[in-house]
Formats: structure tokens, C-alpha cells, sequence
């Protein structure tokens, strides 16, 4: 009689891969194997070396490392440069390489074999590091040491299963020709089939964007779909962005805009966690708004990290001086870090790793981003919709107040990309638009948008001088301004002469 | 010094005979004193495995005289044993070599 009284349900165990744990839901099922799939260059062998050696490290988990690609010390030079020294875990016992690489010399097959010289291998590594892990990389490999194919997958499935009774977890990793087709190039997830998942490297845009997707894992819950990774000096970064859950904690601390009367246009300042969006075109004062929002912060000794993308650091310094703040000294005091660089520079999971890598480091209080519209030119727009979901998220999630500027793409303002994709997610809108009365261009400003407080609902006429922002009165018989084309209804003789002369 | 070819196996299975017994026929054919015949159990010895990464059972090793040979399998076929060990002109009788091929080919 068959007795299933044993039988213990699925355990998943942390792989210690950055975000890899979210798409996941916890990891990978202890004691089976995992299939990694990809094309050439999808970052199949880095995957399955850092799940080693964080394993190795963060957990206590010895693990053997199989090879039938490269040589093993190739392995190990590999990833010297990101600081991992495998070596020091070869000697120290925790991790012990098998070497199944190609020989340089031919070797002929003459009658009957299997792979048992693998499996006694295998065997002999998992019992003397006591291995919890392991990693064979890469099984399409064998199909091209061996000729018989037929034996290979035979061989390949015993090893999964004796695998099983050696109670490791293991990743295998193979090879595919195209991004989207075939899962494997030899079906080998017909028979290594418990979890499969799959790296894309895709140009886009003319990007690298690569993703991840968890395409099954047997009796266990993981999130569907790709998403985006990048590879960068500290290995693996998954984004599970739109996997982000809405469970901020909400602060009710006020903060200063760095102006007076915009306090109160917001009745009483900015929330210490909110994102607030500057929206405006070009020329309106928004790169103005930001230098005020960091003047205020570094002038009471809080920390601000800019992040230019049109502007150059100097420009933005000078500017800053222009209006009598001296962002030269804040920078040497160690207050305020400027980044700047093109949008083009990279994909945008490669600005939201470095983005958060400044953060980490930086721990700024404030963080200011001229202008997040200037993103929309290197991604398509559910990428860029996730980039943004992935900033604010984090952002709100280590309590930094943000300021974000986006350009409209008419001078008379209307709606951009950016605001349509972003509006929700942010928690106060700042409108800054131009105003054309008896053909003078004036600037008027308006809050729209302020999640959780009562705002000011007029629109008020701004100026710029020497000095920086001044918010006047508000607008009087003009309508449609948010719109873009204001009309007169004709001001009053006592306003008009009001105009005439300085106030 | 001597020559050594080794024979790597798993066990005692069916594969594992068949090679050990023409290993054992070649070997006649080779000369006397200049060649150890070394056979390796990988499950009784996992550690030679390693150190001489054997993935595929049986597997022969030549690695002298120069150059390294290798052939897999159960060397049924005793001509393509003996060229894929580059072994041709070690045969302690040259004339014979046909009369052998001869005979595997049958």
C-alpha cells in the first residue's frame, strides 16, 4: 500500500538575488530543480553563479558548482570584478566545482556509455561540502559533447531525479534561440520540469531591456509575467515593479517648499512622503521650483540628491547662484549631490538601479528629478509608467519628500505623457502656466492636486526675479487658463489701471 | 616509463564488462611491458573522477605517449579505439594490425 503520510509540502528558500525573492514569492522550492532558459548573452550563468554564491554566503548553503561550458577557473575570473571570490570558498570548503567543459583534444565515442561518471561525480561533491545547492551550467552543453541525444535527455532526467534524493535545490540552466518561442533548444523542460524560468534580452528602442519570467512552478504560487532586471556591479537586480504593493505608511509631518506663500497656496507644506509633480512648459519656472525645494532643505541642513537630465552641473549651480543660493558650498558640505546625465545614457531599469543605489547611499531627505518628462524619450510608455511606479514606490517607502518636473509639450501647457501616466501616482500637482493678457506673457501657478490636505484653489499670477519666486494675487476675469487659452472677460478699469503703475 | 592507459567504470554494469573485456583484447595486441593497464570503479573511487573530470562511463585515457587520447564508450569497435587513441604504430605487430581490423569489422 502506497503511503503518502511523509509526503512534506513545498519549502521555498531565499536566493538572496535582489528582487528575485519577490517574482518568486519567496524563492526557489527547496529540493528541486529549476530550469533557466535564454538566448545567448540573457545572463543565464551569472543567475546561477550568484544564487551559489549568496547562498554560499547569505545563508550557509554549500553548493557545487557543475560545468559543462566554460572551465571552471573561467567561471571564477568571471566574477572576480563584482567581488565575489569564489576561491576563498573552494578552500574554505563551502563550494566545490566540477569540471565537465570540453577537452581541446577530439574524443571518439565507440559503443555504449551513459553519464555515470557525472553522477558519481556529483555524488561524491554534495556529500563532502555537504551541498544544499547546486548549479549545472549549461546543459545544452552535453548535447553537443555527446552524440547520442536520445541518451543525453534519458541521462539528464536520472540526474534530476537522483538530484531529488540528494535533497539539493538546483538550477540547470540551457540554452534558446529566440526570445519568443521554444522554451528550451533541446525541449529538455519536458523532463526538468518542476519550476522553469525564462531570461529575455531584447532590444528595444535601442536598448538592451532584459526581463525575467517565472513561467511555472510546480504546487507553488509565483508573480506572472516578465520583468525587467539589469545586470550591474553588484550582480542581479530584479524590478518587480508593477509587482509593488500600495503599503506605504503615510507621515503627517509637514515640510516646507522653500516659499511662504506656496505653504500656505498648500495649506501648510508638503507631506514628508510625498511625491509632489511640477508640471509646466518650457521656460515656466520649474527648474526654478526644484532650486528653491533644495535650497530650502540644505539651508536647514536636510540632505538633497538632484537629479538633472537636461541641465549640466555647473549650469545648475549657477543658476542656483543667480538666485542667491550657493549650491557650491551645500555640495562641498556634503548637503546636496547633484547627478546629471542624458536620458540616453541607459535603459531605465539601469536609471532606477543607479537612482537607488545614490539613494542608499546618499540617504537624502529630498530628492529632485528635472524633469522625469525628459524619461519619456528613451522607453515606450508601459515601460516608463513602471520606471515611475518603481521610483515613487521606493521613494515613498524610505520617507523622502519628491519633487518631480515634467514639460508640457505646448507652451500653452495641455496634457503630456507624463502627466497622463503619472498624475495618479503622485500626491500634489503644481501647475505653472503661461498667461497672455492685453498681449504681455505673465505666469500663473495653481495647485490642483493635494492628497490629504486642503489646498488653495485659485490660480495665482507668480513672478521671477533676482530674489527667486514671488506668488501674487490671484487671477481675476480670466478663465481657462489650465486649459492653455485664457480669455479676458475684460478687466475692470480699476484693475487695469492697477497695472499701469508698480506695485 | 611506462604508458599507462586507464579504463574509467561505473560498477559492474553490462557496459562496464563489455569494455574491460576489449580493453583486455587490445591490450594483447599492444607490447608486453610498456603498457599498464589501469581500470578505475568511479563509485568506489568518485575522487579520480574528478580529478580526471570523467562525465561519460566507460572512458579510456591515453596520456602517454603524447598526444592525450580519449575515446567513450565499450569500445566495441577496436579499430576506432585504436585510432582514436592514436595507438597505430605501438602495435607490437604491425602485419597483424590488418588481420585484427579484419576480424572487428566481420
Amino acid at each position: 500500500m502506497r503511503d503518502f503520510k511523509n509526503v512534506k509540502p513545498l519549502v521555498k528558500i531565499p536566493t538572496g538575488v535582489e528582487g528575485l525573492e519577490h517574482i518568486t514569492m519567496g524563492g526557489l522550492t527547496e529540493g528541486r530543480t529549476t530550469l533557466i532558459v535564454g538566448s545567448s548573452g540573457s545572463g543565464k550563468s551569472l543567475l546561477a553563479t550568484e544564487f551559489l554564491y549568496r547562498g554560499i554566503m547569505n545563508y550557509d548553503q554549500p553548493g557545487v558548482f557543475v560545468t559543462f561550458e566554460e572551465r571552471a577557473q573561467d567561471i571564477v575570473r568571471n566574477v572576480q570584478n563584482l567581488g565575489w571570490d569564489l576561491n576563498d570558498l573552494v578552500q574554505r570548503k563551502k563550494l566545490m566545482f566540477i569540471d565537465g567543459s570540453p577537452e581541446p583534444e577530439p574524443q571518439a565515442e565507440v559503443g555504449d556509455y551513459d553519464l555515470s561518471g557525472l553522477l558519481a561525480q556529483i555524488e561524491f561533491a554534495v556529500k563532502k561540502v555537504g551541498a544544499k545547492l547546486l548549479v549545472m551550467d549549461s546543459i545544452g552543453s552535453l548535447f553537443t559533447q555527446f552524440s547520442n541525444v536520445p541518451l543525453i535527455r534519458r541521462e539528464i532526467f536520472r540526474i534530476t531525479e537522483i538530484l531529488k534524493g540528494l535533497e539539493v535545490t538546483a538550477i540547470m540552466t540551457a540554452e534558446r534561440l529566440e526570445e519568443y518561442g521554444m522554451i528550451s533548444r533541446h525541449g529538455i523542460e519536458e523532463f526538468v520540469s518542476d519550476n522553469v524560468i525564462i531570461l529575455r534580452n531584447v532590444l528595444e528602442e535601442e536598448k538592451c531591456r532584459r526581463t525575467i519570467q517565472v513561467l511555472k512552478m510546480r504546487g507553488d504560487t509565483h508573480y506572472k509575467g516578465e520583468f525587467p532586471f539589469t545586470i550591474s556591479s553588484t550582480g542581479i537586480s530584479c524590478m518587480p515593479l508593477s509587482a509593488m504593493e500600495l503599503k506605504q505608511t503615510s507621515s503627517t509631518d509637514r515640510i516646507s517648499f522653500g516659499n511662504a506663500k506656496l505653504d500656505k497656496m498648500t495649506c501648510g507644506g508638503l507631506f514628508r512622503d510625498s511625491v509632489t509633480l511640477v508640471s509646466g512648459p518650457t521656460g515656466g519656472g520649474k527648474t526654478l521650483m526644484c532650486t528653491t525645494f533644495a535650497g530650502e532643505a540644505c539651508s536647514h541642513g536636510e540632505k538633497v540628491l538632484m537629479l538633472a537630465y537636461e541641465e549640466s552641473g555647473h549650469q545648475l549651480l549657477r543658476n542656483a547662484q543667480s538666485w542667491g543660493l550657493d549650491f557650491q558650498k551645500w555640495q562641498e558640505d556634503g548637503l546636496l549631490k547633484v547627478v546629471c546625465l542624458y536620458p540616453e545614457a541607459m535603459g531605465l531599469e539601469d536609471h532606477l538601479l543607479m537612482i537607488r543605489r545614490e539613494i542608499e547611499e546618499f540617504k537624502p531627505q529630498r530628492l529632485v528629478m528635472d524633469s522625469v518628462s525628459a524619461m519619456e524619450r528613451v522607453s515606450n510608455i508601459r515601460n516608463f509608467r513602471e520606471f515611475v511606479i518603481g521610483l515613487t514606490s521606493y521613494v515613498k517607502q524610505e520617507e523622502i519628500c519628491s519633487l518631480m518636473t515634467s514639460t508640457t509639450p505646448k507652451l500653452s501647457g495641455g496634457d503630456s505623457i507624463t502627466e497622463a501616466h503619472i498624475s495618479t501616482i503622485t500626491d500634489a500637482i503644481i501647475l505653472l502656466r503661461y498667461v497672455e493678457i492685453n498681449g504681455l506673457v505673465r505666469r500663473g501657478i495653481a495647485v490642483i492636486k493635494m492628497r490629504g490636505s486642503q489646498h488653495d484653489k485659485q490660480i495665482r499670477e507668480f513672478m521671477i526675479d533676482g530674489e527667486g519666486l514671488h506668488i501674487l494675487a490671484s487671477f481675476k476675469n480670466v478663465h481657462n487658463i489650465i486649459l492653455g487659452v485664457p480669455t479676458g472677460s475684460g478687466p475692470s478699469e480699476s484693475e487695469h489701471l492697477e497695472d499701469m503703475f508698480e506695485k | 616509463m611506462k604508458n599507462i592507459l586507464s579504463l574509467y567504470v561505473y560498477g559492474e554494469t553490462a557496459n562496464s564488462m563489455r569494455a574491460i573485456h576489449n580493453l583486455k583484447k587490445i591490450a594483447e595486441e599492444l607490447p608486453k611491458d610498456q603498457y599498464d593497464i589501469k581500470v578505475v570503479d568511479v563509485r568506489k573511487e568518485p575522487q579520480l573522477a574528478v580529478d580526471d573530470c570523467i562525465v561519460a562511463v566507460p572512458t579510456l585515457i591515453k596520456k602517454l605517449p603524447l598526444p592525450i587520447g580519449k575515446v567513450i564508450g565499450d569500445l566495441s569497435d577496436t579499430e576506432k579505439v585504436i585510432i582514436g587513441l592514436d595507438l597505430k604504430q605501438e602495435l607490437s605487430n604491425p602485419e597483424k594490425e590488418n588481420t585484427m581490423i579484419g576480424r572487428v569489422s566481420k
